[in-house]
Parts: C-alpha cells; structure tokens; sequence
C-alpha cells in the first residue's frame, strides 16, 4: 500500500494555493492527512500534486469573532481541544472534539479537514450542523461564499466546488438560556461513531442533530413539553432517516439508538440550561 | 513556495532523538518507510500502514503521531523521536520499558514500540493518570496478542515510578 506519485508543494500563502488549483484542477490539499494519506496509499485518491497548507501563518489561529469560536484551516484538533476556556465558551463543542478519533491522530488532524471530508459518521459536521455554524471557503475569484447546514450534501461530499478552499470554520459561542448535550455510543472510544446526538435547547424548544444514520447530519426541531410527546416524534423521525445495515450495526439497532440516546440527550440539554 | 516534483528524490533532514539525520525521499514516500528504508530505523514498526493499529506512532515536535499518515517531506526540519531515542544508555532500559519488562506488557513486541512513543509523552503531561483515561488514551493503539491489562498495569506502575524519580 503505497501512494502513486504526485508532486509535492509547500506554500506560505492562500493566494499560492489559488494560483496551484488554477493551473491544474487535480492539485489536492492536504491537511493535517489523517483521512488524505489512506486514502493515498490506497489509491483511493490520485492527484497529480498535493499542496500542504499547514505552514500558512495566515490559517494556523482559533479567535473570537462576532460571536463565533474562528478556527483556521491549519488548525489542529488537539490544539483547539487544548484552547483555554474551550467549555465554557462552547460546550457542545468541548464535548465532542474528545471523540473524534484518537489522541494520537488528533495531534495530526485538522478541524476543517474533517469538515471538507464530510463523513455521515464524523463528530465536528455533527457540530457544525447542530450549532449553525459557518464555513468561510475561498474561490480563486477571491469571492468569499458562506455556507450553514446546507454544506453536506451527502456521504463525503459538500456543496464546496473544487476550486473552493475552506480558510475557518466559525462555531457560535454559547448562548444564556440554552443548553447543550452530547453524547456517541461506537464499539471504542475513538471509533467512528455507530449513532451520535446533540442537542441544543432553550425554554421553548430543542433541536436535535444525528450523526452516523442518514447520509449527512441531520436535525429535527422539538417542541414537545413531555418526554413521551417528544418520545413519539424521536420514533417517527428515527424511521425517516432511512438507516442501512452495514458490518457495524443493523439499522434497527441504529434506529434504536436514535430514539433512546436521542430522548437522553434532549434532556441533558434542558437540565443544562444557564 | 517550495515544489518538489513527484519523481524527484529531495533530501529530507531532521532531528532524530537528538541527532540530526538526512535521507532522500520522493513526495509519496511515507515517513514509516523512509524511517526504516532510508535511516534504518528499524525499530518503528508498520501494522496496518493506514492509521488504525498504531504500531507505526512516534512524536513529531513531541506530540504523538501515526509515521504512516506521515509524509517525510512533512517533517523536513522537525525535531522526532522514536522508539530507539527511548534508552538513556545502550544496555539500559527506560522506566517505561523496564515496567513492560516487568509486567509482562509484550509478547510478540509488534505494537510494543508505538504504545511506548505514546506512553512516554503521555506520562510527561499525566503524572496521576487514572485506569479509565489510560485506557481511553491507549485505545489508539491495537494489540493483537498480549491483552491490555498487563499493559495499563505496566504504565500505572510506571507513572508511580516516574513520580518517585521526580520527588527524589
Ligand atoms: C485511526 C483513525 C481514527 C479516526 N477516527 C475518527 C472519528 O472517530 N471521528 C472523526 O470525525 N474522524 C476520525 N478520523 C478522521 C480524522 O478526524 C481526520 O483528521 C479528519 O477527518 C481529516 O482532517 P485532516 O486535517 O487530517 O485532513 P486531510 O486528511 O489532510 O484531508 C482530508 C480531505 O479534506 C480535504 N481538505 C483538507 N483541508 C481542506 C481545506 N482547508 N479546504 C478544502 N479541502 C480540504 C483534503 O483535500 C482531503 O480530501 C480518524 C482517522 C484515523 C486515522
Ligand atoms: S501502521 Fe501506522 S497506524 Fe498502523
Ligand atoms: S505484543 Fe503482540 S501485538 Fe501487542
């Protein structure tokens, strides 16, 4: 299992990347390479260059932005799990990034390169859609285009054009008078999760994200007072997520999951409520 | 920028437990191999070559990392260390080591190097780890034969003996 040959830039600037895609469409960007690199050794990708974007200055900071959390493409997930006051700015958040993967490749991975890869089972596109949060992409026209829940669009794949360069992802900050939860269930921490659920909700209302079922993140937004009401909606949206069998878990088992972890996590969010 | 073309061999340099080192590498070399191709650096191992097992860990700038999602034109002018940087003289065993030794923590030895590379900078920044977070923290490593509880029992011990060298 080794890769086939591509051409290998390192560049200082977003504007060189641009320059890269414009002149060969088959240029790749990589990361931190946790996903890019199997799927290159496994030819499962053949680019004919790859552009390394982790020594761009311009895309290695996290900052607080009009009420958002701003990561930059060069951000590794370890370094925004390290970030101080992480929970208490975005709990959701904080609850989650333990989860993606292990610590060992969380040193590597980036947080946008696990949202440019879009897998239905990934825990920061969870995030991401639960929260409403932004994603900054750069066209080589300079034009910027922001995209909220409508970014996945399907397993691995965005609404992204291939010419568009992810420079941050923005997640909004905690809010007084909500809550939030979060919770996985996967054979071992650190797998990709079989179901997970997060939940964010008010005094009026909670919004419930799923990961691993359907083939994109997918929410429902919960009125219901009682947890039996909110039990029967969580069934009926469970069968609407058209859940397959695969090695992991039948899809009974995942519509199970989704009712049971889902009404959990639902109420987590309202007890937590500040 | 910088290009290096794809049937190119660049030369590659970096610090390798503490000594500088330098190879050729073509872009699509893979750090694991080019650990053991090109330096001879045997004693990292390869497992699955795609991220999982974690056989092939080492610390990239003192940070634990898979060597086989790793490209070694990556780490040009880092500073790694593997499993050989592990001894503090030849003949000699570190305390991590010599807990493996003592509690029977390896068998065939196949994940033995990476869980090591691991455990050494987790031990650095956790010097009271509970069992729950290190079993947490090992499930990023795959061992196929000797089980987990000799291996959480060798770094418990190990973390009681570290924290004795550090009161002394
Ligand atoms: C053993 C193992 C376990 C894992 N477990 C989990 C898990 O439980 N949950 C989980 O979510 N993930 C998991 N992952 C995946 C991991 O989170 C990856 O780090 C992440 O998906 C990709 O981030 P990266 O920075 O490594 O991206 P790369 O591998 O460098 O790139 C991934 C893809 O995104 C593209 N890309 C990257 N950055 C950009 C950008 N800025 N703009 C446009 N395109 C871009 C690349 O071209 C490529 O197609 C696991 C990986 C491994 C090896
Ligand atoms: S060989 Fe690198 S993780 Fe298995
Ligand atoms: S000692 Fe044989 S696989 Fe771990």
């Amino acid at each position: 299992m080794k890769p086939a040959r591509f051409d290998y830039y390192n560049v200082e600037t977003i504007d060189q990347v641009h320059k890269l895609i414009a002149d060969n469409p088959d240029v790749r960007v990589i990361a931190g390479g946790q996903t890019l690199v199997p799927m290159l050794s496994m030819r499962l990708a053949r680019p004919s260059a790859v552009v390394d974007i982790m020594r761009i200055d311009q895309l290695s900071k996290i900052d607080e932005k009009a009420g958002s959390i701003r990561v930059g493409a060069a951000v590794r997930q370890a370094a925004l799990l390290a970030w101080p006051r992480l929970a208490e700015k975005q709990p959701l958040l904080a609850a989650a990034l333990p989860w993606v993967g292990h610590a060992q490749t969380r040193n590597r991975g980036t947080i946008c390169g696990s949202i440019a890869h879009a897998d239905p089972s990934a825990e920061l596109p969870l995030v991401l859609v639960a929260l409403n949060g932004v994603v900054r992409a750069f066209k080589q026209t300079g034009k910027t285009s922001s995209a909220r829940g409508r970014l996945f669009v399907g397993p691995m794949t965005t609404a992204r054009s291939d010419d568009e360069i992810i420079e941050a992802v923005l997640f909004p900050l905690r809010e007084n008078g909500k809550g939030y939860a979060f919770n996985e269930f996967g054979r071992r921490h650190g797998d990709f999760a079989i179901v997970s659920c997060a939940a964010v909700a008010d005094a009026k209302e909670v919004r419930l994200t799923v990961g691993g079922v359907a083939d994109r993140p997918a929410s429902i937004q919960i009125q219901a007072a009682s947890d039996a009401e909110a039990a029967l909606i969580l069934n009926d949206f469970a069968w609407s997520l058209q859940a397959r069998d695969d090695l992991h878990a039948s899809a009974e088992y995942r519509r199970q999951l989704v009712r049971q972890m889902g009404l959990r996590t639902i109420c987590e969010a309202r007890q937590c409520i500040a | 920028m910088h290009r290096v073309s794809a049937d190119t061999l660049y030369k590659v340099k970096f610090e390798l437990n503490g000594i500088s080192v330098e190879g050729f590498a073509e872009p699509r070399t893979l750090l694991t191999d080019f650990l053991r191709h090109q330096l001879g650096a045997t004693g990292t191992h390869v497992g699955c070559e795609h991220g999982v097992c974690g056989a092939c860990t080492v610390q990239i700038d003192g940070e634990p990392a898979r060597a086989c999602l790793t490209l070694a034109v990556q780490v040009d002018g880092s500073s790694l260390k593997s499993v050989e940087g592990l001894t503090p003289e030849p003949g000699r065993l570190s305390i991590i080591q010599e807990s493996f030794r003592k509690h029977h923590a390896l068998q065939c030895g196949f994940c033995t190097a990476g869980i090591l590379m691991s455990l050494d900078a987790f031990l650095k920044t956790h010097t009271h780890p509970g069992e729950d977070e290190l079993r947490e923290y090992l499930s990023g490593h795959i061992c196929r034969c000797t089980g987990y509880g000799p291996i959480v029992a060798a770094a418990l011990d190990a973390a009681a003996k570290l924290r004795e060298g550090n009161d002394a």
